[in-house]
């Protein structure tokens, strides 16, 4: 546990090395090109989405330093205008919040246990589920889209939701379940003692443990779910139609809805960086330092 | 406040040829301190997790007051435990790690607080109440560990090796605070360690365990003057006492050049075994330096035997004389006390007896006592 709270202390790996050597001004420089270079294509994404439709197509975006006064909200006001997307973002955030919640609720749980309770057939269980990793997503488009049919939800939100859900959860639980089993027995055993139920275990000792991995699971199945275009096209019909979908059918009349567009990317790139930051804190590490010895 | 039982408690690890803990058999009182202690592996933790109900028990039963609890889960058992790793709630404060058993019951806040605070106060943890864990250093930790147990004024306290994870003098202070703060509270208590001497100034009583087999429960005292078998013998007490083994003669055991005498009973034992030698033991400070003027059977030599000195560890009050002896033909280690102000040199020979009276005698075949 030591070795958390003060990884310095191991000796000089390369890692600790090149970590020192980050405080020192070529290193400084290096990295912060680095991250510009990573960063012009979002910062021309934006100043694209601030400039008229005609701007955009004439000349590149960077001309705007020379020529600041093109910059205008217009396009942020016709992209709040259209109805298509206004409703497609609606359904991107009703399709993204409960595939990412329910994946999860349920993955968390079941990794639990997995982790933790005694039932018979667990590792068999475990194993098929590790299976089911890598199972293609594509293999399964055509008998969902039977069952859906079966169902009567082909085309509605509930199942685009079901099948993120669905994928989304091999890895949730197996992820949580591997992070879970790293809790310090002991830890569960005084929380038995100290007279919690299994319920009331997971919930006050185990799941704010597992705060770092749940935080990193619930950004990847965000981003997965809000970026995800395939299943989207599939499964949702007009009316279901995420943001990914009607953002690619604007392309289509390329020119007149380039406003739309440029606005609409960005509008979708920055809304999973809030979800990142807002779970950011939950990074942590070291969490359970001080839980044993 | 309650007894506890352990009536002829079994565990048996899935795919373990032997039993970790076979029939073990204690009778706790009420507010008791029993200390079980045993080398490592000897079935020390798994008897008390059994206690616990962290273990199953897959023969014979454990009660606690008239309550059976052997099929019990270990929250309805109303005991409280202390890890040998603490097991602190890392994301939790101390407050509320102290507090979380009492939360769960549905005490209301106030009284928990006021709870806390109390248990906060006699454990010398007021300040570090807002802390979180890994705030806290070593000694710190083990006492929030206890905190956690005695707020909520559980039935049984159970300890595994509570100390084993702080420095050697924080060990010795802890120690004695516990044992008071036990007989303070009253709780009867089942303490786990290794350590003999953790064991026997520690406890009202102590259960010897050996290979998940109980060897001895007494108090330390008895358990110092009348081991029940030859490992009792040589696991309790530091230095360990010598044990040698001896051949019988009339009316006592040949040591050396000496005849030391053993009740008759004793000695027909022994002969009913089969046996023509008998184990003697014989504690560091039961030797005496012998003179010319004792019994010798040989000529020219003074009794008992030769001790050629090793090593002299001096502790100022007194010193231990770590040497070898030639006993029926083969060098044994041989260990005595001496007075702190007559200590021999390196390479020395003493001569030494057992004081009568203050020998053991144990059977060569079984290890069990034969002198009472
Ligand atoms: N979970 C387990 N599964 C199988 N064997 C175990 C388990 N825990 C302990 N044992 C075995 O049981 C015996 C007693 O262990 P333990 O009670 O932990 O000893 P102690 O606490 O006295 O050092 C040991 O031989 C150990 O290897
Ligand atoms: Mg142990």
């Amino acid at each position: 546990m030591t070795a958390i709270d003060t990884p310095a202390r191991r000796g000089p790996g390369p890692a600790a090395r090149l970590a020192a050597r980050a405080g020192s001004g070529a290193v400084r420089v290096g990295l912060l090109l680095t991250a510009v270079f990573w960063l012009v294509p979002t910062v021309g994404l934006l100043i694209s989405s601030l400039r008229g439709p005609a701007d955009i197509s004439t000349t590149g975006w960077w001309r705007v330093f020379t020529d600041p006064a093109q910059l205008t909200l217009h396009n942020y006001a016709d992209l709040m205008g259209n109805s298509t997307i206004t409703h497609a973002l609606l359904n991107s955030v009703l399709i993204t919040v409960p595939a990412t919640v329910l994946v999860i609720v349920i993955g968390a749980m079941a990794g639990y246990a997995f982790a933790w309770l005694e039932f018979p057939g667990r590792d068999w269980l475990f194993l098929l589920l590790i299976a089911l990793l890598v199972v293609p997503i594509q293999v399964a488009l055509i008998p969902v889209t039977k069952l859906y049919a079966t169902f009567g939800i082909f085309g509605s939100l509930v199942g685009v939701i079901l099948f993120h859900t669905a994928f989304g959860l091999p890895f949730a639980i197996f992820l949580l379940r591997n992070f879970f089993a790293e809790i310090p027995r002991e830890l569960l055993e005084a929380g038995r003692l100290d007279g919690a139920g299994e319920l009331r275990l997971f919930a006050r000792v185990v799941v704010p443990l597992g705060g770092p991995a749940i935080a990193s699971l619930a950004i990847f199945q965000f981003l997965w779910v809000w970026n995800d275009m395939l299943v989207a096209l599939i499964f949702a019909n007009s009316g279901s139609a995420p943001l990914t979908v009607a953002l690619q059918q604007q392309t289509r009349q390329f020119g007149d809805n380039i406003d739309v567009l440029s606005s609409g990317a960005f509008l979708s790139m920055v809304i999973p960086l809030a979800v990142f930051f807002a779970f950011q804190r939950q990074f942590v590490s070291g969490i359970t330092a001080g839980a044993v010895k | 406040m309650a007894t506890v039982t352990f009536d002829k408690a079994t565990r048996r690890y899935p795919g373990a040829e032997r039993a970790a803990v076979d029939k073990l058999e204690i009778e706790i009182a009420d507010g008791e301190f029993l200390v079980l202690v045993g080398p490592s592996g000897c079935g020390k933790s798994t008897s008390l997790r059994m206690l616990a109900g962290l273990e199953d028990v897959n023969d014979g039963a454990i009660r606690i007051g008239d309550r059976d609890v052997t099929h019990l889960p270990p929250k309805d058992r109303d005991i409280a435990m202390v890890f040998q790793n603490y097991a602190l709630y890392p994301h939790m404060t101390v407050a509320d790690n102290m507090g979380f058993a009492l939360k769960i019951a549905g005490v209301n806040k106030a009284e928990i607080r006021t709870r806390v605070e109390e248990a906060a106060k006699i454990l010398d943890l007021t300040e570090y109440l807002g802390r979180k864990p890994k705030a806290l250093s070593g000694g710190q930790r083990q006492r929030v560990a206890m905190g956690r147990a005695i707020v909520r004024e559980p039935q049984v306290f159970l300890m595994d090796e509570p100390l084993s994870n702080l420095d050697a003098k924080l060990r010795v202070q802890t120690r004695t605070q516990i044992a008071g703060l036990q007989r303070r509270l009253g709780t009867t208590t089942v303490y786990v360690t290794h350590d003999q001497v953790e064991a026997m100034t520690m406890g009202d009583r102590v259960a010897v365990l050996k290979d998940g087999l109980l060897q001895q429960v007494d108090s330390p005292r008895n358990m110092y003057d009348r081991p029940a078998n030859l490992f009792v013998a040589g696991f309790i007490g530091s230095p360990a006492m010598n044990l040698v083994e001896v051949p019988i003669t009339d009316g006592g055991v040949t040591f050396g050049n000496s005849i030391v005498p053993v009740s008759r009973e004793a000695l027909t034992a022994a002969a009913e075994g089969g046996d023509r030698t008998v184990t003697v033991g014989v504690r560091p400070e039961h030797f005496d330096i012998a003179g010319c003027e004792a019994a010798s059977l040989a000529k020219d030599e003074p009794a008992g035997v030769a001790v050629t000195v090793n090593v002299v560890e001096e502790l100022g009050a007194d010193g231990y004389v770590y040497g070898t002896a030639e006993i029926g033909g083969t060098p044994t280690d041989i260990v005595v006390r001496v007075g702190g102000r007559h200590v021999p040199m390196k390479g020395e020979v003493l001569h030494v007896v057992p004081r009568a009276g203050e020998i053991h005698v144990f059977s060569t075949s079984t290890g069990e006592r034969l002198s009472d």
